[in-house]
């Protein structure tokens, strides 16, 4: 295979359909509606489904149906649609169904924007629908990183008969960078022992996420966290730079996390000793990754674009061990690299409290439209 | 001996059809949920298709119909199960999908669901238990709930200036030009139970032979939540729901008319 240039959205496409995705159901939402005009005609070129659903609920309910029947499915949207899933999404964690979904955040809350954001952090890592479930959330910074993780994301939701998203910001989805596709690979015949496909020859089947009987949705909610923790066991993934003689650490993921290592290049070119950590699974989360750097680190800067909260996750993660500060833009802002590379010349200039509210600080900071 | 007596004697007249599970029913006595859910078991063990089916359970009063069908079945979010059934027969369109939902879940929450499965020309049969009222939660107004029924949302009786008219699925979707079969029938005596079955049959049929979209509205009681007996809901459906819901066929696609069972 060779290098071509791919907008993120096409691209995420194409790489489903050769992971073998044999359902795609969506609605139109900027900036993702490219994965379903790239689906609805690539599917049914190579005779697989597709549907134009009349809202999210029913796109997330279409797909709730078609997981059931053990295939490969998929769907796509942007915040506010994702809202509109939540109902359906809790439904297919509590019946254990492997489906996949890209959510191609946007500027929010409400009908905000559709410029690239991080705001959908929380709805979706710390789950936007009912009850306890743990979805698997992959955040990819590059055109490459977005076909390699709605490839690993199939993979994932079947091994664990989870939810797997790629959570991808809008600029993600939009641009423009030379990356490569995977081989086409065969559709998957075989369907697991459990689907739901007309009791030929064998004993009925039900797939529901209803347990009346407290007791049994109490082993229900202990069994999904148990496989929660053999997820968090085997696949935490993270990409590190610079870090191994870094004194001062950035946290940030997806395209908040490209920016930052651009800031971090300039800033080591500068002699400062600064590294990045950017998680690519945010759920589950390299937690014992940033523990360990901030024992060492003299500070640590998180940098998202949204009002920091996966700020809230780092501090619960570090416990006060080294210092931290925050930077983030929101509203579909994206923050240029000078402004991060500002934030590590203020954190390796002057001293860092360790104690206080990352983000009021940088309230006091920070105007709104215009950055630092 | 007249042996043609010993015979008859002898003959089973009524058994559980074979796709009906051995189940005790979780219904209130009276209801006839349980009359609806025999007659498509019977129907499924009539066309051979039990192995063929997947059900799809609404929430509502039916949320547990998968335990008495001896077929494959998921169970929906409430409104939601025609978009389920999508998804199932999209990928399945060999199998028999099917839907069983009250009027809360079809004409409520799952207004849209319901209106676009029957615009696309979804082949799937639906099985819709008009009761004109909430079951599972006890007994609130429905879209379907007759003027000036009292129920526990709407104690003095619904209001049509407040709270709006019921709603006439049957007849709606029959405007829809994907619907192949719509039809509705009643649950209140053994002849409309009859009338019934054959309308779920050719639901049924219309499904295998590809029609599109088809739908058995089907007039249900609810002694508990109506507060009368068993027997009193039974008049009550003849004398109130009828006039109000007319049982007629809608829509009946031409190969469909002159089908014989
Ligand atoms: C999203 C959501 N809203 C509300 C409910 C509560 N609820 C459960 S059943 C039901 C009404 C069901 O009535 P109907 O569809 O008429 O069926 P019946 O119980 O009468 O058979 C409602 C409102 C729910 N489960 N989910």
């Amino acid at each position: 295979m060779t290098r071509e240039l791919l907008e993120g959205n096409y691209a995420m496409a194409e790489a489903a359909v050769r992971a073998g995705v044999e359902a795609y159901f969506g609605y139109p939402i900027t900036p993702q509606t490219e994965i379903l005009e790239w689906m609805s005609h690539r599917m049914p070129e190579v005779g697989r489904a597709f549907l134009q659903a009349e809202s999210e609920v029913a796109a997330i309910n279409m797909l709730y149906g078609a997981a059931c029947t053990g295939a490969r499915v998929m769907s796509s949207s942007s915040s506010p649609g994702v809202s509109l899933m939540m109902e359906g999404l809790s439904y297919i964690a509590g019946t254990e169904l492997p489906v996949v979904l890209i959510d191609v955040v946007r500027g929010g809350p409400g009908l905000g924007n559709i410029a690239p954001s991080q705001g959908d952090y929380n709805q979706i890592v710390h789950g936007g629908g009912h009850g306890d479930y743990f979805p698997i959330v992959l955040a990819p910074a590059s055109v490459q990183e977005a076909i390699d993780l709605t490839v690993l994301a199939f993979d994932l939701a079947e091994k664990y008969r989870s939810l797997a998203f790629v959570m991808a910001d809008g600029s993600v989805g939009q641009m423009m960078e030379p990356a490569e596709l995977p081989e086409m690979r065969p559709v998957r015949k075989e369907r697991p022992d459990w689907a739901v496909t007309g009791a030929v020859g064998r004993e009925r089947r039900i797939l529901s996420s209803i347990y009346l009987n407290v007791e049994l949705e109490e082993k229900t909610n202990f069994r999904l966290l148990e496989r929660w923790y053999e997820v968090e066991k085997n696949e935490i993934r993270y990409r590190e730079y610079y870090l191994d003689d870094a004194e001062f650490v950035i946290v940030g993921f997806g395209t908040a996390g490209r920016i930052a290592l651009s800031a971090v290049r300039a800033a080591r070119a500068e002699g400062i000793k600064v590294g990045l950590l950017r998680p690519v699974t945010v759920s589950p989360f390299p937690a014992a990754q940033v523990a360990e750097l901030a024992q060492k680190a003299q500070a640590m800067l998180v940098v998202e674009m949204n009002t920091g909260q996966m700020l809230n996750d780092v501090l619960r993660i570090v416990k006060g061990a080294c210092p931290i500060e925050f930077y983030g833009r929101m509203g579909g802002v994206v923050p240029y690299p000078d402004e991060i590379l500002n934030e590590i010349h203020r954190i390796t200039r002057e001293p860092v409290s360790p104690d206080g509210d990352p983000r009021l600080r940088w309230m006091q900071r920070f105007t709104p439209g215009r950055g630092q | 001996m007249d042996t043609s007596v010993s015979t008859v004697k002898n003959q089973t007249v009524y058994i559980r059809p074979s796709a009906l599970t051995d189940t005790p029913s979780h219904y209130c006595p009276g209801c006839t949920h349980g009359v609806a859910h025999r007659l498509i078991a019977e129907i499924f063990d009539e066309m051979g298709i039990r192995e063929k089916v997947i059900g799809v359970a609404p929430v509502g009063c039916s949320v547990f119909a998968y335990n008495y069908f001896d077929t494959d079945f998921v169970e929906a979010a409430h409104g939601r199960a025609p978009a389920m059934a999508t998804g199932i027969k999209r990928l399945l369109p060999d199998r028999v999908v099917f839907t069983y939902q009250g009027d809360g879940d079809l004409a409520s929450i799952g207004m849209g669901e319901i209106m676009h499965a029957a615009g696309r020309g979804e082949n799937i049969t639906v099985i819709f238990i008009n009761n004109a009222i909430y079951g599972m939660t006890g007994g609130q107004m429905a879209p379907t709930t007759l003027p000036g029924q009292k129920t526990s949302s709407s104690p003095s009786g619904r209001d049509v200036e407040t709270m709006g008219f019921p709603i006439h699925m049957a007849e709606v979707l029959a405007k829809m030009e994907g619907s192949g079969y719509i039809v509705r029938r009643s649950l209140h005596d053994p002849k409309n139970i009859r009338l019934a079955k054959k309308a779920i049959r050719t639901a049924f049929e219309a499904q295998v032979r590809g029609l599109g979209f088809s739908m058995v509205e089907l007039l249900s009681s609810c002694p508990s939540n109506w507060g009368i007996t068993p027997l009193e809901s039974l008049k009550w459906i003849e004398e109130k729901m009828v006039p109000v819901y007319p049982l007629e066929d809608f829509k009946v696609a031409p190969t469909l008319a002159g089908l014989k069972f």
